[in-house]
């Protein structure tokens, strides 16, 4: 197998919550993704999927571990150079309404990643290139002069888009694109990812909670639980052949649009009393009815790996 | 189910004249029919629908026009004694406001006053915007140590008595009004940096700005580009009702005999002078005390409509 694009080993993102307390929100996790495949993150409020998004991208420093992009690793890198590497990765947003300056017109928002690396000579040049990205993502360039706040969800999402699109990145983490927009509109942002990924060779992470969704555009999966990797498979093979129990919980949590399976499906409740992920000076450490603090990642069949209790 | 059964039927009953090819109208679903607003323009908007905050600016612009034309209309003088002319009754003829115990015209005096008023309450607001945006800007930008340290010199300011060191100030150096001004922003500055790093600290974890940071933006381009213009409207709010407690502190000082030396007259300085005799000679105190409470009501009114049009979320 070729070398991966991006390479994560044993991140750590951990938080002085005070008081001698640390909040791990992301506590120990590896994996890795191929060029131009995409790898969905799930798991539930709190786990720590967008924190780890955010530290893979630098921008919160990470606590331990490393992030290697090309064979290079991005936390060893100076202002300077990192700030080319963010020409490579970029990241999409959760919620459309807060992640563009209100005080911006859609020109200045996309524009301001060419501003930032130089990549726009002319006023000329820099809206020639605006409005190539604007319609790339299905907006008109009349759009261009007018403020966020006169777009709707799923037309922001886009805008989002294309600002992350502005640099030529290589990879993109999206941060629960979708989960802000309604359903008829997320399924219109997703397409436009997909058709994006096919169009520009785009390699993805994407973070989400929605099971079904994140199974129609992974490749593979990783669940996430309490900061914790607990398993990662092909999306095939992580729906038909969950091992690891708390992944079975969440997927009996997708709920099925037939109410008469619905009725007589078994929801497996979670019998966990871990507090969160939050852990004083003293405490061995969180990691709930797994005890994920003393397992580690197995390979049960090729390509699937499952949290187990360290012998 | 006759529901069900009637989709069917109707279903089974289409023909290609049942569609319709959609023009060229349909296409254009994406584009925005209403006219481009700024959030400037939407502001304006906002405050032009507030007829007491427009009374009040148009009562400021009024002022801002007297203490400029004032004593240019005036065939007096500030400062030249008429003592034969002494504590004149207004009249429409000569002196229309009156004259002091020195036969001094109140008309041109009141203007002239006016003028001060609004010199230092402008340009103390002015530096106490300067200094208070950028030291608030810091402190809530980095956070941390630095915030820690910064906001603990700007308490221990705060904690000094403000009228110890104004008079204190005003006793070392001559009274004038550049020590007036620099007494006042000595302490006055610090409501504002509060006020800018409250705003900093809330919008600097928003998404947008961790966006831009994504893109490599350095912490310039963060604060002034992305932060400080989304907190534009408190600032403003704050410099504009700012501005009276200013001319109100210029005046308590004039008063007190501490503000700008004769025969510079302030409204303060005046209200004094028309003490002595103020129950023959009420024009004396009148004109100056209606002009300092009118500029004062007028700045505050003015000011609540601007945050009310600034951020509507606060009103409704």
């Amino acid at each position: 197998m070729s070398q991966p694009l991006i390479e994560v080993d044993g991140l750590k993102k951990f938080f002085n919550v005070g008081k001698g307390s640390t909040l791990k929100a992301v506590n120990d996790i590896s994996f890795s993704i191929q060029k131009g495949e995409t790898l969905g993150l799930v798991g539930e409020s709190g786990c720590g999927k967008s924190t780890a998004g955010r530290t893979i991208l630098r921008l919160y420093e990470p606590t331990a571990g490393s992030v290697r992009f090309e064979g290079t690793d991005i936390y060893k890198l100076s202002p300077r150079k990192m700030k080319a590497m963010r020409r490579d990765m970029q990241m999409i947003f959760q919620d459309p309404y807060a992640s563009l300056n209100p005080r911006f017109t859609v020109m200045d928002i996309i524009g301001e990643a060419l501003d930032i690396h130089g990549l726009a000579g002319s006023r000329q040049e820099r809206k020639k290139r605006v409005e190539e990205l604007l319609d790339m993502v299905g907006l008109k360039s009349e759009h261009a002069s007018r403020y966020p706040h006169e777009f709707s969800g799923g037309q922001r999402q886009r805008i989002g888009i294309a600002r992350a699109l502005a640099v030529n990145p290589k990879f993109i983490i999206c941060d629960e694109p979708i989960s802000a927009l309604d359903v008829s509109i997320q399924a219109q942002v997703v397409n436009l990812l997909t058709e994006l990924q096919n169009k520009l060779g785009l390699t993805y992470l994407f973070v989400a909670h929605d099971l079904s969704m994140v199974k129609h555009i992974s490749d593979r999966v990783a669940v996430m639980y309490l900061g914790k990797v607990v398993e990662l498979a092909p999306s095939e093979e992580l729906y038909s052949n969950p091992q690891h129990p708390y992944t079975k919980t969440l997927l009996s949590a997708i709920p099925i649009p037939d109410p008469e399976v619905e009725v007589n499906k078994k929801r497996i409740l979670l019998q966990d009393d871990a507090t969160g992920p939050i852990s004083g000076k003293n405490d061995a450490g969180s990691g709930g009815a797994f005890d994920l603090e003393n397992s580690e990642l197995v390979e049960v069949s090729k390509g699937h790996f499952v949290a187990m209790p360290r012998k | 189910m006759s529901l069900d059964s009637n989709t069917v039927k109707q279903t089974a009953a289409l023909t290609p004249d049942d569609f319709r090819k959609l023009d060229a109208s349909e296409k254009n679903a994406e584009v925005i029919q209403r006219e481009s607003v700024s959030a400037w323009k939407d502001a304006w908007q906002r405050l032009v629908e507030n007829k007491v905050a427009m009374g009040a600016l148009i009562v400021l612009g009024l002022i801002v026009i007297a203490a400029i034309v004032g004593p240019m209309i005036s065939k007096y003088n500030y400062y030249t004694n008429d003592l034969l002319a002494t504590n004149q009754a207004p009249s429409l003829k000569d002196h229309w406001f009156g004259t002091d115990d020195l036969g001094r015209d109140m008309f041109v005096r009141t203007w002239m006053g006016a003028r001060i008023s609004l010199i230092v309450g402008l340009v103390a607001a002015l530096i106490d915007l300067l200094i208070g945006v950028i030291y608030g800007g810091i402190m809530g930008y980095f956070g941390g140590r630095v915030d820690e340290i910064m906001n603990k010199f700007s308490e221990i300011i705060y904690a000094i008595p403000y009228l110890l060191v104004t008079i204190l100030l005003l006793v070392v150096f001559e009274p004038s009004l550049g020590t007036i001004i620099l007494a006042l922003t000595i302490t006055g500055w610090i409501n504002m940096s509060w006020i800018v790093r409250g705003e900093i600290m809330q919008l600097k974890n928003r998404e947008f700005v961790l966006a831009s940071r994504s893109m490599g933006a350095g912490s310039g381009r963060l604060l002034f580009r992305h932060l400080l213009p989304n907190a534009v409207g408190p600032i403003i709010v704050t410099l504009t009702l700012s501005v009276p407690n200013a001319i109100f502190s210029e005046a308590f000082l004039s008063f007190l005999g501490l503000g700008v030396q004769a025969p510079v007259a302030s409204l303060g300085s005046m209200v004094n002078d028309a003490l002595t005799g103020w129950m023959y000679y009420p024009w004396r105190m009148l004109f100056p005390a209606i002009l300092i409470s009118v500029t004062m009501l007028a700045f505050n009114i003015f000011g609540d409509g601007l945050r009310d049009a600034l951020d509507p979320k606060l009103k409704k």
